[in-house]
């Protein structure tokens, strides 16, 4: 495995180049800090929420918006094992309420300074390693409940991707501004 | 005689640049910056991987690949006879790179983290945060332990729902896959009752 350990320089320079845009951006918002991440999940702190919302918001938009305009975008969307989906969530979210961080916010509190993180981080590789035993079992017995194969809302109702664009819009936006003038109102 | 239109010219020219370097020093010197606008540029860069490199923004699978990168120095057997780190990993005969554009992404995220807090001069040294404290004492052991084992909750869960925060929750949301809107529900059900029970109504002042 050694003698093939890098990838090309050029995928190598680009994945860094990225991770440090967002490791920075992941600091700048606060979200490397457990208590603004369980103070989501406490509904005190919005930020999470803030943040991804309004990621997947833009982001949507200009994936969808790009492949409208015809370029040449490839979708990347991992499959639809609803048990899998659900259990998986929850179990992901009973950890990351006691962790305070999610994989990626864990690795940048680290550059942030924050020693805790490290043990968490080593908890997630052990946990990876893990999952890699039992992943026969697993895939025989829990992925292939409700297996609807790598689907979009689109591909499931045949409806346009702009009609969800639309109301993810709409629904987002007044949502975000009914958080913004709640929280102004509660601010003590 | 040209003095007056060159003093003029010279000053508007000198004082702007300065104006303007100093302006954009004092966004990054700013502590925080609005969700809205990080989340603008999470956005973006997710614009940049679909659109540049055919990825989607992810993290988690990269801990795969470091577990069986280490795995792999004990028993290279072991995860070659692996199929889920022959997914990441490939085979024997065919082996994929351990250190790709993703494991590069992670490994940076400690970087660009660090920047930005030594820039505000925020950088937080924390090793057991306050709520943890009121609640379960302030014991570094206990918190190193718990955050170990969480840890291990955090990345199976990931696993086996197929990605994390940021390869479900914001990659795969934002393409409208089914998968992704599950995983985001259930996460924040299962963080909000698990916050909950931990640290209940009164941990709300500590956070």
């Amino acid at each position: 495995m050694f003698e093939h350990f890098f990838a090309s320089p050029a995928t190598i320079l680009m994945g860094g180049v990225i991770g440090f845009l967002f490791g920075f951006l992941l600091q700048k918002g606060g979200v490397t800090r457990y208590n603004v991440i369980v103070g989501q999940f406490m509904l005190k702190d919005f930020t999470v929420l803030k943040i991804m919302l309004t990621a997947v918001m833009v982001g949507s938009v200009g994936i969808y918006g790009m492949r409208a305009l015809g370029f040449d975008i490839a979708l990347h969307v991992k499959t639809a094992a609803l048990l899998g989906n659900a259990l998986g969530g929850l179990i992901f979210g009973v950890g990351m309420a006691v962790l305070g961080y999610c994989p990626g916010t864990a690795v940048a509190a680290i550059g942030e300074g924050s020693r805790h993180a490290i043990a968490g981080v080593l908890g997630m590789i052990v946990g990876a390693g893990l999952f890699a035993e039992v992943y026969p079992w697993i895939k025989s017995h829990i992925l292939s409940v409700g297996n609807l194969g790598k689907v979009t809302f689109v591909d499931l109702t045949g409806f346009s991707p702009w009609l969800f664009i639309a109301g993810l819009l709409v629904a987002g936006i007044f949502g975000l501004v009914s958080l913004e003038r709640w929280e102004k109102n509660n601010q003590s | 005689m040209l003095k007056f239109p060159n003093s003029y010219l010279t000053k508007r020219l000198l004082k702007k640049p300065k104006e303007m370097e100093e302006k954009m020093l004092s966004i990054f010197k700013k502590a925080r910056w609005s969700p809205y606008a990080v989340g603008t540029g999470i956005g973006l860069l997710s614009w940049v991987t679909f659109a540049l490199m055919n990825k989607a923004l992810g993290v988690s699978t990269t801990f795969v690949r470091t577990a069986g990168m280490v795995e792999g120095l004990v028993s290279e057997d072991h995860i070659r006879s692996n199929a889920y780190f022959a997914k990441y990993l490939g085979t024997m005969e065919g082996p994929y790179p351990v250190f790709e554009w993703q494991f590069a992404l992670v490994v940076m995220l400690v970087l660009g983290a660090f920047c930005a807090s030594w820039l505000s001069s925020t950088r937080l040294r924390e090793t057991v945060p306050d709520l943890w404290k009121a609640r379960f004492g302030p014991s570094k052991g206990t918190r190193f332990v718990g955050a170990f084992l969480a840890g291990i909750v955090v990345m199976f869960g990931a696993r086996l729902a197929g990605g994390c925060t940021s390869g479900h929750g914001i990659s795969g949301s934002l393409q409208l896959a089914v998968s992704s809107w599950i995983f985001f529900l259930c996460l924040f059900a299962a963080g909000i009752v698990t916050a909950w029970l931990l640290y209940g109504k009164g941990g709300k002042n500590n956070v």
